[in-house]
């Protein structure tokens, strides 16, 4: 069996990526004309204003007959749905918002990005420098932080990350780290100097509010505040956008210069694309990160015909997947290798 | 000394949009503003050296097509992360329908 790979970015991979030429290299794109991209990278406030008003409306209703038929056991089909509202909808508006492309009024990308973060734990410094290297460095060893499996494959880990286990733990040690104005040996590699102040005042920001959420509860004696705010809706909300996120890379070639050959494109139902914001349409997503989430459809079939066949749904992505994983788990060479249109070999995989 | 190099034809770029001009194995990228002043800085983000020809204009910004970084292509004036470094700008001026560039 070869030697396990070494994930963090400072290890020995780091190195190899380095010196093979991984990092910060250049990628394949299909082609398209810059007339055409262009009109798909417009930028426009109307899509995103609506989903984020049914979006708050749908928290607040949902929340508040929660609240409302709490602690009777008539909430709990309610809470299972406002904790996907929290814990899964909030990662494709911390996506998109981060890349600054979902509303074209920039404060407002900034404003829902900061509530997402919060909703889903990610710290919004330390995210939007980990998320822009996993742009320039997608699903490379050693320099990507958000490779989401590891090879081999954990099961009990990615079990785990149904319920946000992993990465609660994980936020909440950091959040405890960075409070003290520290941070991880990862994190100095791909956060600048001058972001750093950032990272440690809102870590103080978040353990306030956090903690102010806990007095709540203990003062009014009630689970609610709880389980409307903090870890717990993030971790019982988590389940859906695990399931939509392991589809992006997971089982897939690492250390490929071709997102056609690391990253799923999943056909999905309007209301799973509504909560995911199309991000099911990834490899476009990674190809040209600055077209907003509205037009990914129409930059799907602009670059269709140079795309491995979408997978028909995610049953059909699963299909795939978990086998897939399941071999990982024993055999940390394999991987999935994806079809490219013309019969073209995939010649950069491992 | 101010050299003037020509580099397209004014009706090369449209409004609100951005040309590449490469030249002596340096890149720039060439701006016509909304209300048609030109505009020259150097062709790769301060981030991580992607060509902003690539990228989006709207009204007075240059973001770059990777990461959304942003600048002010007017100033050069890097707007937030994930660019913290001011791209250099260079002096434009449009004679007989063709943009100079002083390239310094």
């Amino acid at each position: 069996m070869p030697a396990a790979r070494d994930y963090s970015l400072t290890g020995r991979d780091a190195g190899h990526a380095l010196e093979l030429g991984l990092a910060n290299a250049k990628w394949y794109k299909s082609s398209i004309s810059r007339g055409e991209l262009k009109v798909l990278m417009q930028r426009t406030d109307g899509p995103a204003i609506r989903d984020t008003v049914i979006w708050v409306l749908s928290f607040l209703v949902f929340g508040g007959l929660a609240a409302w038929l709490f602690p009777s056991w008539w909430s709990l089909p309610l809470f299972l749905i406002y904790g996907v509202l929290y814990g899964s909808s909030s990662d494709s508006r911390w996506h998109e918002c981060g890349h600054g492309t979902a509303f074209k009024t920039f404060w407002m990308n900034d404003a829902i990005y900061h509530v997402a973060c919060f909703m889903i734990m990610r710290e919004p410094t330390i995210w939007r420098w980990s998320h822009t290297r996993h742009h320039t460095d997608t699903v490379i060893v050693g320099r990507d932080p958000e490779i989401a499996v590891m090879r081999p494959a954990y099961l009990l880990k990615i079990a785990g990350m149904f319920f946000a286990v992993p990465q609660t733990w994980a936020a909440i040690k950091k959040v405890l780290l960075h409070v003290t104005g520290r941070l991880e040996a990862d994190e100095a590699t791909f956060v600048p100097e001058m972001e750093r102040g950032k990272v440690f005042l809102i870590a103080r920001v978040w353990l306030a509010i956090h903690l102010a959420v806990i007095a709540l509860g203990l003062y009014t004696g009630s689970w609610l505040p709880v389980l409307l705010i903090g870890p717990l809706p993030t971790m019982y909300g988590a389940w859906l956008h695990v399931v939509w996120g392991l589809t992006q890379h997971a089982g897939l070639a690492e250390d490929v210069l071709d997102h056609r050959l690391n990253t799923r494109t999943v056909y999905m139902d309007p209301i799973n694309r509504f909560l995911y914001w199309n991000m099911n349409y990834h490899i476009e997503h990674h190809m040209f990160p600055m077209v907003p989430y509205h037009a990914l459809p129409a930059l799907h079939a602009a670059l269709k015909a140079d795309t491995p066949a979408p997978y028909p749904g995610i049953i059909a992505a699963y299909r795939e997947i978990i086998p897939a994983l399941l071999r990982q788990a024993r055999d940390p060479a394999y991987h999935v290798i994806r079809t490219l249109p013309a019969n073209l070999t995939p010649a950069a995989a491992d | 000394m101010t050299t003037w190099t020509d580099a397209c034809n004014a009706a090369d770029i449209e409004a609100e949009d951005v040309l590449r001009f490469d030249k002596d194995g340096r890149t720039f990228a060439l701006y016509r503003s909304p209300d048609n002043t030109y505009f020259a800085t150097d062709g790769l983000c301060t981030h991580e050296s992607i060509h902003l020809a690539d990228g989006l204009v709207m009204g007075n910004i240059i973001e770059c097509p990777m990461h959304n970084g942003r600048f002010d292509y007017r100033t050069g004036e890097a707007k937030g992360a994930p660019v913290c470094v001011n791209l250099k700008t260079y002096p434009v001026k449009v004679e007989g329908g063709r943009v100079l560039v002083d390239l310094g």
